[in-house]
This record gives structure tokens, C-alpha cells and sequence, in this order.
């Protein structure tokens, strides 16, 4: 029950991983400087969603629970594991996300224990942003109690959609108004945080079906909404099924359509990144900040000090390595100070506040100027010495970043 | 290596008796066993033995190879004790086996007495070789029918030679029949070679003349000439003339080919072998010429000499721009080897640096192209080809416009010329009505049918070139499943009412999309041109409008809508990494696109609107 994606299914070529793990020492140097936050993946989900190409496996999928069951044990190792490499210099957290896969699909006194290693290896920095995905069926107002009660402070739902018939074509299980009645529940429980995440642009959706899905979710209050387009991959059923010509495939026209609706519903939250709205969530302005954070469990990407290293895929796997006391990264790049540009303009960019025209080359600053002029950027950020983009911008927004990056 | 072949009397001071002589080529189409033929002859007068045969010796080149088709002209001497107990000596004369090389194969058949007309028994006679025929009845020459392949189960021997009969006029019993790959029937061939050709006439004592019938250019030994000597002799001891450009040089090496080159003291009249006449390149040593001596030479040439001239011009652009030189230096090399290439640079708004390129034909432009991208690792563009045309001026000035870029722009163009060819299409009678249909769409002129036999038709028109060479050819098989042939050769020109049609992109004329079409034909090329460029082109951050234009009248137009959408909403999470090699991918991607003004146009539109660009002005 993946939401926003938080490990993809392919790794990324690069040079191998130690298997100690380590990191050099140039990486650790400025680790305190930084915000620091953790991820942990839980790769597991109930069923498989027709859409979904993330790093998760349905309990058929690895011939038996004992990996499930042993799961949080087996992070825990990893957590431990970061901790040696990072050593004295490793900061308090500031952010902990649990996604997946569909975390609550463990019982939450793992997930409150998963944290609890967490916490008591790096330990918590004052007033930490303690996140977890949630599926709105597996979770209750026991279950939010729990997890509020054991740290943490945010949960981000899986909505999708209000619309049956979206639903439906999504295989997402839950009810319609059940994740609005979580989202009620989890204030309740006294959550901080409550965000939504949603679909747009599946087949047979119309713009007024994504108007009720905003509407419905904005009644339900939350602090926070995500809304991603959706996008048919290869090697998922609903690939197969667009390429067999079974159901259409988004239209991209329609896909900007639905996007403008998004904005003017959401405006009242205000965005804050392409796909986000609300009150951020600190631990993905991290990502898009170049912050250090450490990821945990199969298939999870780290990064730390200007070195990207990423986790081998298969459960099995992750278990067998950190059962035999190796690292489980599965290989690792260092970032170029071209490479580190590149990721900031890319990254940057796609926030409210956008990337300093200082960092541009000579051609890219050229090309900020035309993009002002294009409508695509903001005239007085521009003015400011910022690339901002503009609502028209940020629907081209990887076409601007290929421009700035000149 | 050239190995001595102590069987051949090569190195003979003393001249070859003409009367000894034979001199002869083989007409025949692609895949009619010629290169077959000649390889059994090889083995038979033991020029060449069976541990040195490979397959289709004569054809050196690669392309040639791969294509079963002979490009260059290639000669052999082969010794030969025929039926009356006589020894001879018989010259075999290759000849190229496409349209675009008539005045090649014109000159090799003005080097010979008589001419094997080899036809394929199982599929009879087919255009090019019918022209080539008439070209050697033209010359005099001795024509030999020989049907070849009847081991084939498909073979209709009895058919084919009464065909054959009734066009050269001779018994179907006197069509020799043989199979070129067992050896039957090939000795037969040989004597009656030595029967029916009649020797050469010419003297020793008198100036020498030789024409030049092939001319190449050899990376180890200079410019090589295959020669037939008419008149005289010639020996490293004399200083040549080539009589129609007075240029005078060293005569390094003359040899005869059996069938590597073996140098001889002389070549003498009625002989047929190689001189090395140390020029630089094929330009000094011109297919066609006659070659004299210095000292007591002829005053007359043999006639026939005419410089090779372009038909078909195209302009060549590489892919990668900063390719440009090594586009030049391989042009260069080319030239040494082909005196009817001719180019010079040119600059295109949309494709950058590169050269207008002169061309015989289409096969001559694609073996130029196909060589430059094999053998110089060039990856090329090449614009749609076109024709030479003539336009007059209401001032009566005369421009000859070998670009569309060169057409005159604004109304003052009084009369506009444009080439002709006469075509001949032989095919099967079931065709005639689609075939003529495609001739009539293309602006042709019946000009007579005759039938071959009972189900196979001769249909002669004459046909603007510019037609022919928008994908005439490619319609006229897939329209008859491969069976028409085609010939054809220049035939004067014709005023013809031509427009150029731009094409224009956000208002601004793509000059590599500009074309010279029929007054007619306009409207369908330029809605087919708009209609493929929206297609091929991607959508860009703005609308852009694709006009295409007859001066400042637009005829036809389509949008390219603005892109709305583009950017990827979703979050692969921590993968940055995945992101950025996307980002860099998609980078290589633009850089590799062609800006039109403010339009990224991607290079595979180009190629695409290029290559089928044809169809859409032929329809």
C-alpha cells in the first residue's frame, strides 16, 4: 500500500557496497550540520495494487510469514548497524518515516518497538517529526492509540480516491469515507499530523470524480495532502492492461486538467512541492534539501554526505546479509560536485522556494531568464535571485530543470 | 600479392596476333548468374584453380558483393584451346549492371566485338538488360544468347529462347542453354566465343590508341586504367597523352589481368589489360578517354568521350556536427575512386554544415552514402534528392538550380526546364493497367507497348526524372510484387510547370523540407509533409504552427499543440539517484534535437520526414 512511493523497484547501477558498510570519512564530516532522519521500509502489503511498481510482496509472494514476522528484528539490526557506521558523529533524528509496502500491516507494538530502537540508538531530537504510512482498513482507533502513544506524531493515509468506481480500478480495498473516518480517528488519538494522499488520472475518471475525491478529503481536515498522477508502469498489471488496450492510458492533457483542480481545491492549504500541499513533511523536504538520512530495510536508499548507496531488494536477501552481519547495501555512488548541482536544481526546484540562481551555469541563468519570460518561472523570485516556479511552471517542471541545468 | 601464372603467355615481347583475339562481355541483370559465369571460365581456362576460386571473384568490392551487383567494370584475360584445336586468347569484359552507370557500360561494350546476353531461364529478359542490348546493337557488337540456370526445376528454356529470338532476331535453337553454377554448357560458350565474335581489326604499326573503359584508384599503386588498345601499342618506354585533356604522364606499368595484374613489356591493338599512368587521381584518367602516346601520337581520339554528369543532387549532413571534417575527408578519398562525384559544401539552418552532393542515379547516391557510412563510420542525413532544372528568368537570364534552396524567389521565372529520361518497364501483362496508371500519375507519356511474348509486355514512356526518382522504382515493385524491371536513360528535358513548396515551422522556412513538385502535386506534399512533421515533432512549451508555403501563399497547415503536462508527479522516494540518470538521459535526448528557430526538432524526424517525404509527392 505504497503512497508515495517510498522505494522503488529497481535499484540503480553503481559501484558496489562495502560490506562493512562503512563510509568515508569526507561523508561524516559536516553529518551534524544537516537535518538527519531515518526511513524505514516495510515491505510487505496484503495484496498487490494493479498500478503499484514499489519494493513490496504480498505473503504468498515469500512462501510463508516468518520473514514478516522476524521483520522488525531484522531492522533493528540495520538500525544498529548505522549507528556504528555513523558513529560519535551521528546526530539525534529529526525525522522518522515508516512506509512501505503497508506498514500497519505489523502489529503496532512493532512498529512503536521499530521506533524504539531508533530512538534509542541515535536518540530523538526535540520535538521530531515521527511519521508512518497507513492503510485506512488496517488500522483502528486501538491501533492509533497505540502508535500515538508510542512516539509517533504524523500518518499519512492512502485515500487514492473517494470514488467507487476509482476505486475499483485502482484494487484499492478499503471503503469509501473509511480514510476520512481514520483521519478523524487519528486527531482523536492525537495525532499532530494527519495527511492524505491521493490519485489522479486513473482510466474512467472524470474531472468531477476528482473534484469529490478533494472535497472529501479536504472535509476531513487534514494538515497535509499529497496528490500524484498517476502513472502506468511497465511490468504492472495495469501496464499490461493499457498495452493490451483493456483501458486507456492517462492522457497527459487531462493529467494537467486534473492538476489545475488540485490547486484551486488545495489552494487554501497551499503547496509546498509539485505534488504537495500543506504542512510539509520534514522528512521529504529532506530529500528534496539534500539532507542526510539513513534507509532502512530491502531496496531502501540512503544518502549521506554527498554518498547515495542503496539496499538489496528481495527481503530474503536483506535478512540473509544482515543475519551474517554484512551490510546489506546493494551498491553505492558518489556524488560529483557536478553530480550534487544537478540534484539541487533537479530537487530544489520542485519546492515553493524554489533553487538559487547562484547555483546555475551560465546557460542556465540564460534559460531562467527565458522561462521568466515564458511564464514558466516567477518575476519577482527572479528578481530576488530565485528560480521559482510559476502553477504553469511546475506542470513542466522537468522540462524547466533539463533548461536550468544547461 | 599478384601470383605469376606461368600457363599464361604474359610476359610474351612479341604482341598477340590479333586474329588470336576475342574480345567480349557479359549483358545480363542482377542475380542472372554473370558473376557465376565468369567464375567458371576462370576455373575452365585454369586461370584461376579451384583452391583459389572464391565465389564471384570478379566483384571486389564489399557492396558489390553483398548486393550481387557489379558497380565497377572488371576485365580478365583468359587463355583458351578452343574446339579447332587452336589456342586463343579471350578478353572478358565486366560490365556494371545498373541504370545509373549506361555511359560505364557504354564504353565497355565499345571495348568489345560481341557481347554474351545472359538470361535467367527462369525468369526471362528484364529491362536493364534489354537497354544494355540495344546499346550493344547500337555498338555493332556480336550478340551471344545464352539462357542460363535451366538446372533450376522453375526454368522455362523453351519460353525464354523464343523470347529472346524474336527481340535480337536470331532461332530460338541458337540461344545457348547452360547452367553457370554445375558447368554445363560453358565450354560451348567458349567456342562459340571464338567462332562468332569476330577478331579485333587494328595494327601495331600504327599511333597508338587505347580507351580508358575503367578507372580506379588503388591506395598502394596510384590511379589503375583498364584499357582496350585499338590501335598501336603501349610500353613503360613511352609518355602517355590523354587526348581529351592533353595531359601528359609517365606510363609506370602496363600488365594484363589473369586475373591479378601481371605486368606485360606492351599492350598492343586488339588487346585488352591495365596501364598505371601515374596521375593522381581518376579526374586525369577519365573512363571514356583516349589514351595516346606522347611521341608519334594519334591525332584523333576514338570518339565517345563525354564527362560524367550528375543527374541527382541530395544534400549529405552528419548527424553529429562536429563530424563535418571527416564527412569532408571522406568525400575526398571517395572522389579519388569516382570521377562522377562531384560536391560542394553547403549549410542548412535546420541540419547545419554539409555538402550538396552530385550523384548519376539514386543507386550511385545510395552506394555513395552507404560506403561513407560503412567503410568511414559516418552517420548521415540526407535530403530528399532532386534533379537539375533549368530556369529562365523573365530577364531571360538562366539559373541551373541544383538545391531547392537556389530556386528564384518572387514572380519573375518565365519558363522552368526539367529532365526527361526515356523509361522502359517490362513486366508481366497482368500489371499493365496499375503500371501505366503509376506512369500517368507521374506526369509519363506513353510512348509505345510491345509484347515479348504472350504474357510479358514492353511498356516505353517518357517520364520526368524528378518523378522517377521520388520512390518511382519502389512503387513500380510493390505494385507489380517485385516482377516490373526498369530502364531508363536522359532524354532531353521538357517545360514543365514546378513550384517550390516550403515548409515552415512557427514561420520559419525549413529549407531541408523544401521541395520542387509539380505545380499539381503541391498541395498533396505539403498537407502530407505538414501532417507527417505533426506527428514526428513533439509538442513544445508553446503552439507551433507547421505551414507549408508556395512563396508567401500558404496551402496547407497543422498545429502542434503546446505541452501541458511534463513533469513526473511521482515520487520515487530516497531513488535520487534514479532521478538524476533520468534527468541526464533525457539531457543526451535534447542535446541530440535540432533547433528550428525555438522548435526542438528531433533528429529521427528529420530522417523519418525525409526518407517517406518521397511518397507523399508521387501520390
Amino acid at each position: 500500500m505504497p503512497q508515495t512511493g517510498q522505494v522503488a523497484s529497481a535499484l540503480p547501477v553503481g559501484d558496489p557496497a562495502p560490506a562493512s558498510g562503512r563510509l568515508p570519512a569526507s561523508a561524516l564530516e559536516g553529518l551534524g550540520q544537516r537535518p538527519f532522519g531515518i526511513y524505514l521500509h516495510v515491505p510487505f502489503c496484503a495484496s498487490r495494487c494493479g498500478y503499484c511498481d514499489f519494493n513490496t510482496y504480498v505473503g504468498s509472494e515469500l512462501g510463508g510469514g516468518s520473514l514478516q514476522a522476524g521483520y522488525v528484528d531484522t531492522a533493528i539490526r540495520e538500525v544498529r548497524l548505522a549507528r556504528a557506521v555513523l558513529g560519535e558523529a551521528a546526530p539525534p533524528v529529526d525525522t522518522v518515516f515508516v512506509g512501505g509496502g503497508t506498514p500497519t500491516l505489523l502489529p503496532p507494538a512493532d512498529l512503536v518497538r521499530l521506533l524504539a530502537a531508533v530512538a534509542g540508538e541515535f536518540g530523538l531530537a526535540a520535538g521530531a517529526e515521527v511519521t508512518t504510512e497507513a492503510n485506512p482498513d488496517s488500522v483502528d482507533e486501538r491501533a492509533l492509540a497505540a502508535l500515538r502513544a508510542g512516539g509517533f506524531t504524523r500518518v499519512s493515509f492512502g485515500m487514492q480516491s473517494a470514488v467507487p468506481s476509482v476505486l475499483r480500478v485502482l484494487d484499492r480495498t478499503h471503503t469509501p469515507g473509511r480514510p476520512q473516518q481514520a483521519a478523524k480517528e487519528a486527531f482523536a488519538a492525537g495525532f499532530e499530523q494527519v495527511s492524505l494522499d491521493l490519485i489522479y488520472g486513473a482510466p474512467g475518471e472524470s474531472d468531477e470524480d476528482w473534484r469529490t475525491s478533494l472535497r472529501e478529503a479536504l472535509a476531513a481536515g487534514p494538515t497535509h495532502v499529497s496528490a500524484y498522477a498517476l502513472i502506468v508502469e511497465e511490468g504492472t498489471r495495469l501496464g499490461r492492461q493499457v498495452r493490451r488496450g483493456v483501458l486507456p492510458a492517462p492522457e497527459d492533457d487531462v493529467l494537467a486538467d486534473r492538476y489545475l483542480i488540485a490547486e484551486q481545491l488545495l489552494s487554501g492549504l497551499g503547496w509546498y512541492e509539485v505534488s504537495n500541499w500543506g504542512e510539509p513533511c520534514r522528512h521529504n523536504l529532506g530529500y528534496w534539501r539534500g539532507g542526510n538520512w539513513w534507509g532502512v530495510g530491502p531496496g531502501a536508499h540512503s544518502h549521506v554526505g554527498g554518498v547515495r548507496w542503496w539496499n538489496v531488494r528481495h527481503p530474503q536477501a536483506y535478512t540473509d546479509r544482515l543475519a551474517a552481519g554484512v551490510s546489506p547495501g546493494a551498491g553505492r555512488e558518489e556524488l560529483s560536485v557536478e553530480d550534487r548541482r544537478l540534484e539541487r536544481v533537479l530537487l530544489e526546484l520542485r519546492l515553493r522556494e524554489g533553487v538559487p540562481l547562484s547555483v546555475l551555469h551560465p546557460a542556465g541563468t540564460a534559460a531562467a531568464a527565458r522561462h521568466v519570460g515564458g511564464g514558466l518561472l516567477e518575476p519577482q523570485e527572479h528578481a530576488r535571485g530565485r528560480a521559482v516556479l510559476t502553477l504553469r511552471g511546475r506542470l513542466l517542471a522537468d522540462a524547466v530543470v533539463r533548461d536550468l541545468t544547461d | 600479392m599478384p601470383v605469376r601464372d606461368w600457363n599464361v603467355p604474359t610476359t610474351d615481347h612479341r604482341p598477340t596476333d590479333v586474329a588470336s583475339i576475342r574480345n567480349f562481355c557479359i549483358i545480363a541483370h542482377i542475380d542472372h548468374g554473370k558473376s557465376t559465369l565468369a567464375d567458371r571460365m576462370l576455373q575452365l581456362t585454369g586461370v584461376v584453380d579451384a583452391r583459389q576460386m572464391r565465389a564471384q571473384y570478379l566483384d571486389k568490392m564489399d557492396i558489390e558483393r553483398e548486393r550481387g551487383i557489379t558497380i565497377k567494370a572488371q576485365n580478365v584475360r583468359l587463355p583458351w584451346t578452343a574446339d579447332d584445336g587452336r589456342d586463343y586468347v579471350l578478353h572478358m569484359i565486366d560490365t556494371p549492371g545498373h541504370v545509373d552507370f549506361t555511359y560505364e557500360v557504354s564504353r565497355s561494350l565499345a571495348a568489345c566485338e560481341g557481347t554474351l546476353l545472359l538470361v535467367d531461364a527462369a525468369q526471362g529478359i528484364e529491362a536493364q538488360t534489354l537497354a544494355n542490348l540495344y546499346l550493344a546493337l547500337e555498338n555493332d557488337l556480336h550478340i551471344i544468347p545464352v539462357l542460363n540456370k535451366i538446372d533450376l526445376p522453375a526454368a522455362q528454356p523453351d519460353k525464354y529462347a523464343e523470347e529472346i529470338a524474336k527481340i535480337i532476331g536470331c532461332a530460338p535453337e541458337d540461344v545457348l542453354r547452360i547452367s553457370a553454377k554445375t558447368g554445363e554448357g560453358v565450354p560451348a560458350v567458349l567456342n562459340t566465343i571464338v567462332r562468332d565474335v569476330p577478331a579485333p581489326t587494328g595494327s601495331v604499326d600504327t599511333p597508338a590508341r587505347a580507351m580508358i573503359f575503367d578507372s580506379v584508384y588503388d591506395s598502394y599503386r596510384g590511379v589503375i586504367t583498364y584499357v582496350r588498345v585499338f590501335d598501336g601499342q603501349l610500353s613503360t618506354k613511352d609518355r602517355g597523352l590523354m587526348m581529351s585533356t592533353q595531359n601528359a604522364h609517365e606510363i609506370l606499368e602496363v600488365g594484363v589481368v589473369s586475373p591479378e595484374m601481371t605486368p606485360t613489356e606492351t599492350l598492343s591493338a586488339g588487346e585488352v589489360g591495365y596501364v598505371i599512368p601515374g596521375v593522381k587521381n581518376v579526374r586525369q584518367a577519365r573512363v571514356g578517354d583516349t589514351l595516346t602516346t606522347v611521341r608519334n601520337g594519334a591525332t584523333t581520339s576514338l570518339g565517345g568521350y563525354r564527362d560524367p554528369r550528375p543527374m541527382v543532387f541530395s544534400g549529405l549532413y552528419p548527424l553529429d556536427g562536429s563530424e563535418y571534417p571527416a564527412l569532408r575527408e571522406a568525400l575526398d578519398k571517395l572522389r579519388l575512386n569516382d570521377a562522377a562525384l562531384v560536391y560542394e559544401p553547403e549549410t542548412s539552418a535546420a541540419l547545419g554544415f554539409g555538402f550538396r552532393v552530385g550523384f548519376l542515379g539514386l543507386l550511385h547516391l545510395e552506394i555513395v552514402r552507404e560506403r561513407l557510412e560503412r567503410e568511414h563510420g559516418l552517420a548521415l542525413i540526407s535530403t530528399a534528392p532532386n534533379v537539375v532544372y533549368r530556369v529562365v528568368l523573365e530577364s531571360r537570364e538562366e539559373l541551373v538550380v541544383t538545391n531547392p534552396s537556389d530556386w528564384p524567389t518572387g514572380g519573375k521565372i518565365s519558363e522552368i526546364h526539367e529532365p526527361v529520361c526515356k523509361a522502359m518497364v517490362l513486366l508481366p501483362s497482368d500489371y499493365v493497367g496499375t503500371v501505366m496508371e503509376l506512369c500517368q500519375a507521374r506526369r509519363g507519356i506513353l510512348q509505345g507497348m510491345d509484347y515479348l511474348s504472350e504474357d510479358r509486355v514492353e511498356l516505353r514512356y517518357v517520364l520526368p526524372m524528378g518523378e522517377i526518382i521520388f520512390d518511382f522504382f519502389d512503387q513500380l515493385k510493390s505494385r507489380t510484387k517485385g516482377y516490373a524491371s526498369l530502364d531508363y536513360e536522359m532524354a532531353g528535358e521538357q517545360v514543365a510547370d514546378l513550384v517550390k513548396v516550403d515548409i515552415l515551422l512557427q514561420g520559419e522556412p525549413v529549407d531541408a523540407f523544401s521541395a520542387i513538385v509539380h505545380r499539381d502535386k503541391a498541395y498533396a506534399y505539403g498537407t502530407g509533409m505538414a501532417t507527417k512533421l505533426r506527428e514526428l515533432i513533439p509538442r513544445q512549451q508553446f503552439e507551433v504552427p507547421i505551414q507549408a508555403a508556395i512563396g508567401a501563399r500558404i496551402i496547407a497547415r497543422e498545429n502542434i499543440r503546446a505541452i501541458r503536462k511534463d513533469v513526473l508527479a511521482k515520487c520515487y522516494g530516497g531513488d535520487i539517484t534514479r532521478k538524476r540518470k533520468l534527468l541526464e538521459k533525457q539531457k543526451e535526448g535534447k542535446k541530440r534535437m535540432k533547433m528550428v528557430g525555438r522548435v526542438e526538432v528531433p533528429q529521427e524526424a528529420f530522417i523519418a520526414a525525409l526518407s517517406t517525404g518521397q511518397e507523399t509527392a508521387g501520390k
